[in-house]
């Protein structure tokens, strides 16, 4: 044992994955999705109780969703291949994929706000309404602070402040961004496909 | 050697030769003097002992409460308070003792023992748990402001609606509970994603995953389980704060909403939460017991399968304390048969601490009474609990104080008693004074006796039909003599529990001296100073055992653990992490510096909730926005912490 603890070199501060904030990242994730579990059991559980005539009469389409969806999957692109510029130590190219991550996700707020407008519903309506809205709220309220995230982390590779080796920051923020985008899929396919397939 | 390099090879040094690490250490672990001091330190030990002085304190408080209820029920037709008087008691009560004191106090202690005995400078995140102890203090405040404005929850600490909703509480009594613990969740999940993290990172080379101290265990699984439950309740808490005051249906029977969802969202958290203010009590005894009975804990490897199977078998339990609220046969029948199973993991750890005391050589110390009345108190417990898990006899039972007889025995008897013994052990390695034997064993007999006589009638109270949660009750129904015996008990109980505050103050004045190992125990946080030093560890130790301190007197290996000699980490505040199974040295951490952050981040929020309570949505929006850029500063790459790129030389 002694041996082993000898001369053995060993990286210092906030190294990829070594870094505890990136431990720290992955935690907050579990209980995150924790939470959207518990949201999504409660719709399916009101959803059950109350049988089929529980949907509204229009059913949740695709039009503006079914975009946006792929708005968000190719900002998860864009953020991953943000994250593999940095760790080639590309931090200007890593900055400008990050702000297109954030621009993606920007415009997925405005058009989901778009869609809310055009319900004929609203949170107080009925129970499906609250529940529909506050399922997505939650979701667009993650987003927001994935937005803020990834901007920031473009302010700061833009600054200089990371490297191909100290950039556990850029793979913290990156992983709850792509969590933010898997759990709208998620979300989307119990409050927008499972529908038409009759469940729920 | 500065901070710029991206690389080091820590020096295995022995400290016989290398006497001026310590004089170093001393200056750079300094604390900040004064109460700008305590405000902005990020020492585990002091944000440790702060937890439980603060859960002890609610501790004292939820017991007046108890005590005036006891006072209340000593009669028939008593009219000492009134019937919305009552309720406010008992839903305080409740919330303080299970919220408030239960989990915190055990957090104290794992936030002041993890890095000691994991052989650790500090938590995984010296400043979220800062963080979560100023949160728990500022949302403990919130809960109990309700009581200043006269408003206090009053539906209990399960809070069901319809009652807690709009129509039946118009008062600010429930947005006051709702809003408290969401703001209080947020403390319980960053300290559990704190623990979960140091278990895994923080631990000492060499200490590999089989040779952790239980304690860390019990706190890291139910970490886990906090995780994946708390969630549940600030999103139940979230959905009737709006349906109060937001118009919204979720738990609305008469507009499509479902008044069991709340149940069902409470007890998904609330069951595994009772396992979560008594596992990490169970470990606590598992470690210190055996420093009483001279041997190692019989049956580790049980006892730790035993704890993660109970915390996961904890998550399929809930529908048992919904049995007589209609749901299908199957539900009922499920539910039943899994709440037994439980019993099965969750009894290894009884037996295996009979085994200890039966095959070691008890030492009769008050932390050895108090863990022998823990083990008896479990026991009856366990057994009231599996007769409430068979729904043919909850039927009966439930809502009757057969159910407060049952609870007290799990928490008091599961989480006080360890809690009181555990003060004992560890008391001498915070303070480095003793407390005193002889009174201690005094105090034991009046609080075990005490505890025996108030609440064992208790389950006769409940046979004979006695309904929780009733402001008084009649003459003449037979319930007279036990509520009396009752009340005498919760006297003695009290002044047990007064008679411990004065051991514990007449402590801090002891003249008698702990030294490093007042109890011959075996782990690693006997091997430094009593009070520890700043930085715990002169030398990162490294082991090669489950005791490091017993290895000269256990057969096997020879004694390998040297207190003097490890790996010096002395180039700034620095600690070793380590990799999560074999604990081999990862990576060098850079540890912050003490910060208000924590405090202004609280601070913040505070502001916001009150905001959200009042309806000021201006001050709600002004404190999540200073919260956020709070979060901001406090995250902003730090050279000084190793996060920031350095210019190319």
């Amino acid at each position: 044992m002694t041996d082993a603890l000898r001369y053995r070199e060993l990286p210092v501060g906030s190294i990829g994955h070594r870094a505890n904030g990136w431990w720290g990242a992955l935690t907050l994730i579990a209980t995150e999705a924790a939470l959207f579990a518990y949201l999504l059991f409660s719709y399916y559980y009101v959803a059950v109780q109350n049988g089929r005539d529980w949907l509204p009469a229009e059913l949740p389409g695709f039009k503006l969703a079914g975009p946006n969806t792929i708005v968000l999957v190719v900002s998860s692109v864009l953020v991953w291949l943000g994250e593999r510029a940095i760790k080639r130590g590309a931090a200007r190219i890593a900055s400008l994929w990050m702000a297109g991550g954030a621009l993606l996700g920007a415009i997925f707020v405005t058009v989901q706000y778009f869609e809310w407008s055009s319900k004929a519903f609203g949170i107080a309506t009925s129970s499906y309404g609250s529940l529909y809205f506050t399922i997505t709220g939650f979701h667009m309220m993650h987003v927001i602070v994935g937005v803020v995230v990834l901007l920031t982390l473009a302010a700061w590779s833009a600054l200089g402040y990371f490297d191909s080796r100290r950039n556990a920051a850029v793979s913290a923020g990156a992983i709850y961004w792509h969590f933010v985008d898997v759990v709208w899929l998620a979300i989307f396919t119990s409050l927008y496909v499972t529908p038409h397939l009759g469940v729920g | 050697m500065t901070t710029t390099d991206y690389d080091r090879a820590p020096r295995l040094v022995d400290l016989g030769s290398h006497g001026s690490l310590v004089g170093n250490l001393e200056d750079i672990w300094a604390p900040k003097p004064g109460l700008y001091g305590w405000i902005v330190s990020v020492d585990h030990k002091s944000i440790g002992i702060r937890y439980i002085v603060t859960a002890f304190i609610f501790l004292l408080v939820g017991g007046l409460e108890a005590m005036v209820m006891r006072f209340q029920l000593a009669r028939p037709n008593e009219r000492l308070v009134t019937p919305e008087q009552y309720n406010e008691l008992f839903s305080l009560h409740g919330i303080t003792m299970i919220f408030l004191y239960a989990l915190p106090v055990l957090s104290g202690f794992s936030n002041y023992l993890f890095p000691l005995v994991l052989g650790a400078r500090d938590m995984a995140f010296p400043r979220l748990n800062a963080f979560s102890y100023w949160v728990y203090l500022a949302s403990g405040i919130f809960l109990y402001a309700s009581l200043l404005v006269g408003a206090a929850p009053n539906d209990g600490w399960f809070n069901y609606v319809p009652y807690a909703l709009r129509a039946y509480n118009p008062g600010p009594n429930m947005d006051f509970y709702a809003l408290g613990m969401i703001f209080l969740g947020i403390s319980t999940t960053v300290g559990s994603v704190n623990f979960v993290v140091t278990f895994l990172r923080m631990r000492a080379p060499g200490m590999t995953i089989d040779r952790v101290p239980i304690l860390t265990w019990g706190t890291t699984t139910i970490s886990v389980g906090n995780l994946l439950a708390v969630p549940s309740v600030s999103l139940a808490f979230f959905l009737l704060w709006m349906d109060r005051q937001f118009g919204t249906h979720f738990f609305r029977a008469e507009t499509g909403g479902q008044p069991l969802l709340w149940q069902h969202l409470f007890w998904m958290f609330a069951h595994p939460w009772v396992y979560v203010v008594v596992l990490p009590a169970m470990g606590l005894v598992s470690d210190a017991l055996p420093f009483y009975c001279r041997r190692p804990l019989v049956g580790y490897t049980a006892v730790v399968v035993g704890t993660i199977t109970t915390m996961v078998l904890g998550f399929g339990v809930w529908l048992h304390h919904m049995f007589a609220t209609g749901i299908p046969f199957m539900a009922l029948a499920f539910f039943s048969g899994a709440s037994f199973i439980i019993t099965i993991p969750s009894s290894i750890a009884v037996f295996s601490w009979v085994a200890t005391i039966w095959t070691g050589r008890p030492v009769i110390t008050t932390a050895f009474l108090y863990f022998a009345g823990f083990i008896s108190m479990f026991v009856i417990g366990g057994v009231s609990g599996v007769a409430t898990a068979a729904v043919a006899a909850d039927l009966q039972l439930t809502d009757t104080y057969f159910v407060v007889a049952h609870l007290h025995y799990v928490l008091i008897g599961i989480n006080l008693f360890a809690v009181l013994g555990a003060l004992y052990v560890w008391f001498p390695k915070m303070t480095g004074r003793m407390l005193d034997e002889s009174l201690g064993k005094l105090t034991f007999w009046i609080v075990f006796i005490g505890f025996n006589v108030a609440f064992f009638p208790m389950h006769i109270t409940g046979l004979l039909g006695m309904p929780r949660r009733i402001y008084t009750y009649p003459d003449g129904v037979g319930w007279n003599a036990v509520n009396m015996i009752s009340t005498i008990g919760s006297v003695i109980l009290a002044t047990g529990i007064l008679l411990y505050v004065i051991v514990v103050l007449k402590g801090l004045k002891s003249t008698e001296r702990a030294g490093d190992n007042p109890w011959d125990a075996s782990s690693l946080e006997w091997a430094t100073l009593s009070p520890p030093p700043h930085y715990n560890f002169a030398v990162i130790p490294y082991v090669t055992s489950r005791h490091p301190l017993w290895e000269s007197r256990l057969p096997g290996q020879g004694a390998m653990f040297r207190r003097d000699e490890g790996l010096a980490l002395a180039d700034g505040k620095e600690a070793l992490a380590t990799t999560a199974i074999e604990a081999i040295p990862d990576a060098i951490l850079k540890m912050p510096e003490d910060t208000a952050a924590p405090f202004i981040v609280t601070l913040a929020m505070s502001i916001g909730f009150t905001g959200a309570l009042m309806h000021l949505w201006w001050l709600a929006g002004a404190g999540a926005l200073a919260s956020a850029l709070g979060i901001l500063v406090w995250l902003w790459p730090e050279a000084e912490l190793a996060q920031r790129a350095e210019e190319p030389r």
